[in-house]
């Protein structure tokens, strides 16, 4: 049975507020989903207040200045802090994104933060991403080739280079894999528009040999075809990569081999 | 207290530390050895730093005009400024050709030439015919994302060879034996707090640099250096710490990296009159001489009042005259850094910069194998029995006292192999290991435990902060005995007020202010080493900068710093002789001169 509302132990309670920072002129309001794992109680939305005078400008900046000065407790991942490792992704006004490149100032009103949407969460805002990782290793993400290696490096041309980009920048943050509802619903078998996106990097790589067995790994009507054409993924990646043309092509790619 | 934790053990041939481009090349290789092969890391393998890296790779392939192992050579010790082993150089140049059509094998997505090669750009101190031709076309690319596209290609192929990995696992410290064998690694799982211990023939240190020991710097929030922390808690020393990398080019007031390649590719240093002010200080190669002298003459700059901005306390890089096809193909994420972190469009206005930490020449000794050694009795090269670093982790030492541009991601590929490939000579797959020593996990669990249930009125974050701005104020591009002498005094009081920190949480599961209070531990030894080491060498040599011993001293100084640090903050520093000596008969070792570009 579908169920359309959340389970009791997973609805979000109103938590703690905490003190607003003393001659404080320009606050920023930040409601914060926190989850945690040794208790047996409901999540709930934390709020802070930030001196915006004496914060970055980015959303991370705020995460960062919360965790030192406010709540040493609040948890969520962070590496790189510039948008190219993709740890700090997470759901911020509505839209998944990274918290490390989502200007603050971009936000009306209150800064709502949950995690990735519809994964299992570790603690406040860690998902738990074994899934989407299981999934990337699925499609066999690396060079196959069967002829000779050359001695020196396969020449490719600057329009086959080409080929890659949009492709090959991913991060592998999982925020349109997280945004799509058809992997809402089919997360365990649809594979989702970032392994897909990947899976057509392969495919468009003019120096991979395997289309053929590729294209057979994802011609099923659950791995390929849950992809409706929703273009949530598209919309929310915070690198500006297209998944849902990505998918399509794949599907060009089949429709070509049958006829 | 070890009944509160679950124990959980692991016997492995080899135990990898660090999941970026180095960890990834050994755990590869280590595989394809037919060892049985764990890689533990604190974060997902694609979030280590090595994917923030931009610029390129450094290989003479020649794709784009003659080019020499030799040359690289050549520059690679200039750039070192005569403080690098060229055993170790040689081996990493020779090297760098296979490495980098290896990696374009395994699918790496290199931007190409007309005729289909690998594209090579300009970099700083890389020049032709042993510093007297043009500047080198020897940094291959993949846009300006090289890091992103080279770990990506390694993760990937490391599922290919089925490498077990341990994901948010943190290290906690090395196993040592009574005869000073490193036996295995104890590890924290940050999902579920259990405890797990490592045994292994071989522990494989790849847990990158330490620049979070700076308030501001390129690294990653993650760049803690753990595994060199761990290396000084084993009683090993590590070696030239006092040479910090600064990048000319941070963005202003972010920190964040704007890569060398942009001036590879044209642009151009400019202070507040517009001034190309690099042709006063390096008339031959300008923008691209080597990073230490583009930092030193930027600051100099700014402090004769030639900087920009309201304060006028930085530098303008101008990329306005550039093509902007060539921004578009070949620096598209710098194009989306400026924009995000300084607001600026770079097709119109120049990019606000300043010299920023950015990486550690120092870490733990190696020699060209891979293998920590240490200094026993007379020999400064007795091998550490089952210890082995590589990276950004170790002090091979390749870069001497200033790496050039695009040698670290080489550094990356050419030593994690060889570290794998010398455990594939070296180790029976399967052989029978000894029981670990009864003690093994006391240590690690003791500060673990003490950490986490710390009750003292300092909060951990705010003691960090006190570190990084000693760092950044005491050791940054110039340097002098008082402000050393000082910086060592504000370390000395931040170490004591460790007794005092205190935490909230008390979880095991994910407990990030515990990681974060044992990573700020880490950074305060590596803090003290560089402080204590900087305020002893009097001489100048590359980063290393003493306004008040401002002349490289050969006579005196051509040597490695080691230095060892306790668990009280004491430091003892002794010496290991630069390797001028070359790895073959090809090439002939390259005798000190004076370093001008």
């Amino acid at each position: 049975m579908v169920e359309f509302t959340l389970p009791r132990n997973s609805q979000v309670v109103k938590g703690k507020e905490h003190l607003k920072p003393k001659d404080a002129k320009r606050t920023k309001t930040f409601k914060i989903y926190r989850w945690d794992p040794d208790k047996s109680g409901n999540p709930r939305l934390d709020t802070y207040h930030v001196d915006l005078d004496k914060c970055g400008p980015m959303v991370l900046d705020a995460l960062q200045k919360i965790k030192g000065e406010q709540d040493s407790t609040l948890t969520y991942r962070r590496s790189c802090r510039e948008g190219v490792c993709g740890s700090c992704a997470m759901n911020i006004d509505g839209r998944n994104t990274l918290a490390c490149t989502k200007p603050i100032d971009e936000i009306k009103g209150d800064v709502k933060i949950y995690p990735l949407p519809h994964m299992p969460v570790v603690k406040d805002l860690v998902p738990d991403l074994n899934v989407p990782y299981a999934q990337y290793a699925m499609i066999e993400p690396w060079m196959k080739t069967e002829s000779r290696m050359p001695e020196r490096e396969r020449r490719q041309s600057p329009d086959e280079r080409e080929q890659l980009d949009g492709l090959w920048e991913c991060i592998l943050c999982f925020c349109c894999q997280t945004s799509c509802p058809s992997y809402w619903w089919n997360g365990d078998r649809y594979l989702g528009p970032a392994v897909l996106l990947q899976a057509y990097r392969w495919i468009a790589d003019s120096r991979d040999e395997a289309t053929g067995e590729r294209l057979d790994a994802l011609e099923d009507p659950f791995r390929l075809y849950r992809c409706h054409t929703i273009m949530s993924c598209t919309k929310t990646c915070p690198k500006g990569l297209n998944p849902a043309k990505a998918i399509a092509e794949i599907k060009k790619k089949m429709v070509e081999r049958s006829v | 207290m070890t009944q509160a934790y679950t124990i959980i053990d692991h016997t492995f041939d080899v135990v990898v530390v660090g999941a970026g481009g180095s960890g990834l090349r050994a755990t590869v290789a280590c595989v394809e050895s037919g060892l049985n092969t764990a890689c533990i890391s604190k974060v997902f393998p694609t979030r280590s730093h090595t994917v923030a890296a931009q610029g390129g790779i450094a290989s003479s392939l020649g794709n784009m005009g003659p080019d020499d192992w030799r040359w690289h050579m050549y520059d690679t010790v200039k750039g070192s400024d005569w403080l690098g082993d060229q055993d170790a150089i040689e081996y990493m140049v020779r090297e760098a050709v296979p490495s980098i059509i290896e990696l374009e094998h395994y699918g790496v997505p290199f931007s190409r030439t007309e005729d289909g090669k690998i594209y090579q750009r300009p970099f700083g101190g890389m020049t032709t015919e042993f510093g007297q031709g043009p500047a080198a076309q020897r940094t291959c690319a993949a846009a300006d994302s090289t890091g992103h596209a080279i770990l990506h290609t390694l993760y990937q192929q490391s599922l290919k060879h089925h490498a077990q990995f341990f994901v948010e696992y943190f290290a906690l410290d090395l196993i040592m034996d009574e005869e000073g064998a490193c036996r295995g690694v104890i590890a924290w799982n940050l999902a579920d707090g259990s405890i797990h211990r490592f045994r292994a023939q071989r522990v494989i240190l790849a847990t990158g640099g330490y620049g979070r020991a700076y308030f501001s710097c390129t690294a990653a929030h993650t760049c803690t250096g753990d595994g060199n922390a761990m290396a000084l808690r084993a009683g090993l020393p590590t070696q030239d710490m006092e040479f910090v990398q600064f990048h000319p080019t941070g963005i202003y007031g972010a920190g964040v990296l704007i890569t060398e390649g942009v001036r590879g590719e044209g642009g151009i240093l400019r202070n507040n009159s517009g001034e190309r002010f690099m042709e006063r200080y390096a008339p031959t190669y300008k923008d691209l001489a080597s990073r230490d002298e583009v930092s030193r003459s930027m600051t100099m700059e700014i402090r004769e009042g030639r900087g920009v901005g309201e304060r006028g306390d930085h530098i303008h890089l101008d990329l306005t005259h550039l093509d902007p096809n060539v921004i578009n193909k070949r620096l598209p994420g710098i194009a989306k850094h400026a924009k995000v972190f300084a607001g600026v469009d770079v097709t119109k206005q120049p990019i606000p910069v300043i010299p920023t930490c950015h990486y550690n020449m120092g870490g733990v000794q190696t020699n060209f194998h891979g293998e920590v050694v240490t200094m026993q009795g007379d020999d400064p090269h007795a091998v550490v029995p089952g210890l082995m670093a590589v990276g950004e982790a170790a002090c091979v030492s390749v870069h001497g006292a200033n790496r050039l541009g695009s040698n670290s991601l080489l550094d990356l590929v050419v030593f994690g192999r060889a570290a794998g490939l010398r455990c594939g000579a070296e180790l029976t797959p399967g052989a029978t290991q000894a029981e670990l020593p009864s003690t093994a996990n006391d240590r690690a669990l003791e500060r673990l435990d003490r950490t986490r249930h710390a009750k003292g009125e300092t909060a951990p974050s705010a003691l960090r902060e006190e570190m990084q701005r000693t760092m950044q104020e005491c050791a940054a591009v110039f340097r002098t005995g008082d402000t050393l002498e000082e910086g060592v005094q504000r370390l000395t009081t931040m170490w004591d007020k460790k007794a005092d920190i205190g935490l909230a949480d008390r979880s095991l599961i994910w407990n990030s202010e515990l990681m974060e209070a044992l990573e700020f531990d880490n950074l305060s030894y590596q803090a003290v080493a560089t402080m204590k080491a900087a305020r002893n060498r009097t001489e100048s040599r590359g980063a290393h900068s003493r306004e008040d011993y401002n002349q490289r001293d050969d006579k005196d100084w051509m040597k490695h710093s080691l230095i060892w640090v306790n668990d009280e903050g004491k430091a003892k520093i002794d010496y290991r002789p630069v390797k001028l000596e070359t790895m073959t008969k090809d090439v002939e070792v390259f005798p000190p001169q004076k370093r001008v570009y």
